[in-house]
């Protein structure tokens, strides 16, 4: 998706070569952005809201048949829940609460508010996601640069085979492989997330990583995969044009062509990528948390779909909204930095 | 073109949004991942009996040194689906009531055998004792004096009826509420006996304050949060008389407990453990490789694992547990629509009064019933977790019927099936398909067979196909997730409640030893009607007379021994009737360290009812 034309021409509103401005029209741009963003929040709040209320659905099946839960008592908590209103009047409530007080409801499992549940989420999501997003990032670009300006070497070639069995191979099959592996029959790793474990020495961080290693790989090797793929087909894009010959035509020595020419420009979808893929550390991985039972923002979603807790959901799904629609943002404003030729108007 | 960048970025966003909202209402599906349903989910789960296999005794009397409380160090419990909330009267399922019955408790627990054993209670009121009235109007408990809640204070008997005014306020909307609606006053004469009149007379004494529907609130620490406010109230950390207190909870992941030193048996060296890991989430596979294998978990709670993975799992040289399993309530079942379900009926469609066009012919149901070989199904497809059924009840032993045996199935059991279709004029068309003139009309035998998505069932489904097939019937299986198969949603033509196929599966069982609650579900004022938003629990709109005479007796009968009679008799004449065919009575199985003791698994109540007791 971000390969052929993207590479030299990777612009967004208007390109206007020459003369470089100060911020102000930069401030008016992020101005403008935002106030189209607010828009397509409440749109995608809608659009969220409608899909859940009019999905078939129902907190009360898992009581359906329980004979000590009968049909009176169901319906008497489903009208606890407030669910006995219509679902646009429910949304109107939702809305306002969220615009008024900032509040996202309360579980209809634990009672507690959605933001309390996804605040205590938060860290072990960002700890596990956050540590193996950046380790990828710090593998994926020199292996992709290295693969692209040694093409078709033994290195490129291992690569290439390495990357196609971390982004095909799903993570399921990765993470039970190791937990087979380095827990059943090294006792290497514990595959049970511990989240009461407090860190306060190195001995408790090593624990620590422990636990967390196994995740850390399978989401890593995906991560690295997908990352240095599309590293390796950015420079590659780069290397024949015209401004990487002139500059070895300067005589610039080879290592400051490849890393301040091609690097600079073959970067520019790459960080689109890296950018619009933080938001997804935030949503949590919903298979691979559930796999090594850590209690992040992907088991809470599981878990609150499995239960049909739909303020969780809302709640959930909602902030990943704002996050993607706020980190577009965020790497348009990157592309300023990194191609002096992009104005914002 | 210099625009596209951004618009795809746009796209990529949008889709993502999208296929996450989507996932919302495409993943719902499964309350409980579990095979078997979420049916069971909130009472006792782990069906067993005292007979289980593989329980060790009870645990050894105390040894000459005087037991120490908190000298066996640390237990880790694991099960797949996590706590929720630690207040049961608002728990979302078993796992609530079992991570909660470590620290709350009931005035009494069921034993395996369902025989009521006083907890917080000093004595178990009967008839003999004179606690329970001989007519059965009320009965009164008397506390046990001296237990301490876990912050020092006195429990009385004003905690209990505080508990029965927190639970029946309709506005604090408790999933409990059932267990306290036949109560019409409650009072305590002295500090600590509580008396309980009943609306009605009552032969189902023990239905309140008994097992973890029963368990007691601290009025102290709840009373401010009864009714509409009870969202706010301390759920997740209730102060209770168990052996453990609450140390953090998080909900849906993990809760830790530490040793309570104002519990009453504490000087008696109870409990054993220091302190209590409660750890959620994940999957029953792995769940079992914890207990089995890495050795990670002390006790892995409900291992609905394969029968071929789990049992060579658990009898390897290596294996750090034990399996357990032990027979329970819970029945797997085919639910025979004696409605016509024909989506040309419209409004009418599966009501009562539009017999069913084959299936309100006894003789074929006999012959459905009589091919299907349900012991060779639950060794196939469950092993360790069920046996093959052929009546409503596997336990309490009172009320299994001595004249069901299951029979094996032969050539000669088609040959018999084939020769009753044959004698009731299901005569076999050019297509293989037995057909009649029912009412004018030619009705060929096409079996609509709906159950929840799950592999476990779908297998069952091709096993039921592939016997009835045999007999010239053309079966159509579907499956409908679980969330929307048992939701209420009127508007949803799924539905197990609606019933809109001839043939429907899933698990149920009686939520108590006493069963009346269980067979009035059958009884022809409980069928499911549009008119009643389907809220019976007539599942199969089976209306018999003699059924609904043996019901009414059952509700007056105040004679112990009369009552399993009839409990019996009505078991009989329902599969006499073909109301059900019974395929698979369910087992609970659970793993455990091989170094902890103590453990009695309990079909009646939680499998942690007796965890003061627990043992390393």
């Amino acid at each position: 998706m971000f390969s052929a034309p993207l590479g030299q021409y990777h612009v967004h509103a208007r390109v206007s070569l020459g003369g470089a401005y100060g911020g102000k029209p930069m401030n008016r741009y992020i101005i403008r952005s935002v106030l189209i963003a607010l828009p397509t929040i409440l749109g995608i709040s809608f659009v969220i809201f409608a899909v859940l209320s009019l999905a078939p659905n129902d907190p009360m099946s898992q009581f359906a048949l329980n004979p000590a839960i009968p049909f009176e008592v169901r319906e008497n908590i489903r009208r606890s829940y407030g669910l006995d209103q219509p679902w646009p009047i429910r949304y109107v409530k939702w809305l306002g609460t969220l615009v008024t007080t900032g509040d996202l409801g309360y579980s209809f499992g634990s009672k507690l508010p959605v933001t309390t549940l996804i605040l205590q989420r938060l860290p072990a999501t960002l700890w596990v996601l956050g540590v193996s997003y950046i380790i990828s990032v710090i593998l994926a670009l020199p292996i992709g640069i290295i693969s692209a300006v040694k093409q078709y070497s033994i290195f490129d070639n291992l690569v290439s085979t390495f990357a196609f069995v971390g982004f095909s191979v799903p993570t399921f099959v990765t993470g039970y492989l190791l937990i087979l592996l380095l827990s059943v029959r090294l006792h290497w790793l514990p595959f049970i997330y511990d989240s009461t474990l407090v860190v306060k020495d190195l001995e408790s961080f090593g624990q620590l990583l422990r636990q967390s290693a196994m995740p850390i790989m399978v989401l890593g090797l995906f991560e690295t995969a997908t990352l240095a793929r599309y590293t390796r087909a950015s420079m590659l894009e780069n290397l024949p044009l015209d401004y990487v010959r002139t500059a070895r035509a300067k005589g610039i020595n080879e290592w400051q062509v490849i890393s301040r020419h091609a690097f600079r420009n073959s970067m520019i979808p790459v960080v689109t990528l890296i950018a619009l893929g933080v938001p997804g550390i935030f949503g949590g991985a919903l298979i691979t948390e559930q796999i090594f039972r850590v209690p992040g923002i992907g088991s809470l979603l599981i878990h609150s779909l499995e239960a049909s807790d739909t303020p969780v959901i809302m709640g959930v799904t909602f902030v990943f909204g704002v996050l993607v629609v706020l980190f577009n943002l965020i790497a348009d404003i990157i592309y300023g930095f990194l191609d002096p030729r992009i104005k914002y108007t | 073109m210099l625009g596209q960048p951004k618009k795809l970025l746009v796209m990529i966003s949008t889709l993502i949004i999208v296929a996450l909202a989507l996932s919302a209402c495409g993943a719902a599906p499964a309350p409980t991942p579990a095979p078997p349903p979420a049916a069971t989910a909130t009472t006792a789960p782990a069906v067993v009996q005292a007979t289980a296999t593989a329980v060790p005794p009870p645990p050894a009397t105390p040894t000459k040194a005087a037991p120490v409380a908190g000298a066996c160090g640390s237990l880790k419990i694991l099960y797949w689906q996590a706590a929720t909330i630690l207040n049961p009267h608002l728990a979302q399922g078993t796992k609530d009531f079992d991570a909660s019955r470590l620290v709350l408790e009931p005035l009494a627990a069921m034993n395996p055998d369902g025989v009521p054993v006083p907890v917080l209670a000093a004595e178990v009121p009967t008839i003999a004792n004179g606690g329970a009235a001989k007519d059965f109007t009320t009965i009164t408990w008397k506390l046990k004096q001296g237990v301490k809640w876990s912050d020092g204070t006195d429990f009385t008997a004003d905690d209990v009826i505080f508990t029965y005014n927190y639970a029946s306020d309709e506005k604090t909307a408790v999933t409990t509420a059932d267990s306290f609606s036949n109560i019409k006053t409650i009072e305590a004469p002295d500090k600590f006996t509580v008396k309980i009149t009943w609306k009605d007379p009552n032969p189902n004494f023990y239905e309140a304050f008994v097992t973890g529907l029963g368990t007691i609130l601290q009025k102290k620490q709840f009373e401010a949060f009864s009714g509409a406010k009870a969202k706010d109230g301390p759920n997740l950390k209730p102060v209770g008389t168990g052996p453990f207190m609450v140390r953090e909870m998080k909900p849906d992941d993990v809760v830790t407990y530490d040793m309570n030193p104002n519990y009453r048996d504490f000087k008696n060296g109870k409990p054993c453990f220091k302190d209590v890991t409660f750890k959620g989430g994940g999957d029953a596979p792995s769940a079992a490789k914890a207990v089995f294998q890495t050795g990670e978990a002390d006790y892995g709670w409900n291992l609905q694992v394969e029968a071929s993975v789990l049992v060579p799992m658990a009898n390897a040289a290596d294996s750090k547990g034990i399996l357990a399993t032990a027979p329970g309530p819970n029945l797997e079942r085919l639910l025979v629509n004696r409605t016509n379900p024909d989506a040309s009926l419209g409004d009418k469609r599966s009501e009562p009064g539009q017999p069913h066009p084959f299936l309100s012919d006894l003789k074929v149901r006999q012959a459905l019933a009589m091919v299907i070989d349900t012991t060779e199904m639950a060794k196939q497809l469950y092993g360790p977790a069920g046996d093959g059924a052929c009546q409503v009840f596997a336990t309490p032993k009172a009320i299994v019927s001595p004249n069901i045996k299951c029979s094996a199935v032969t050539a000669d059991t088609f040959a018999a099936a084939n020769k009753l279709l044959d004698d009731a004029g299901w005569a076999k068309g050019s297509d293989g398909i037995r057909h009649k003139t029912v009412g004018g009309k030619d009705v060929k035998m096409n079996i609509v067979y709906q159950t929840t998505v799950n592999s476990l069932r779908q297998k069952e489904q091709a096993f039921v196909k592939d016997a009835w097939e045999k007999l010239g019937t053309k079966v159509e299986l579907k499956s409908v997730p679980a969330g929307v198969y048992f939701s209420s949603d009127e508007a949803n033509p799924d539905t197990a409640a609606k019933f809109f196929t001839d043939i429907e599966m899933f698990t149920s069982g009686p939520e108590s030893p006493d069963p009346t609650n269980y067979l009035k579900g059958w009884t022809c004022g409980e069928i499911k009607t549009k008119a009643g938003k389907w809220s019976g629990n007539n599942y199969e709109r089976a209306c018999n007379k003699d059924y609904d005479a043996l019901f009414d007796q059952l509700t007056k009968e105040t004679d112990a021994a009369k009552r399993n009679d009839l409990a019996i008799k009505m078991n009989e004449l329902i599969i006499k009737d073909v109301v059900i065919i019974p395929l698979v009575a369910r087992k609970s199985v659970s793993g455990y360290s091989k170094a902890l003791k103590g453990i009695i698994f309990n079909g009646w109540d939680s499998e942690e009812w007796n965890i003061a007791d627990w043992a390393k």
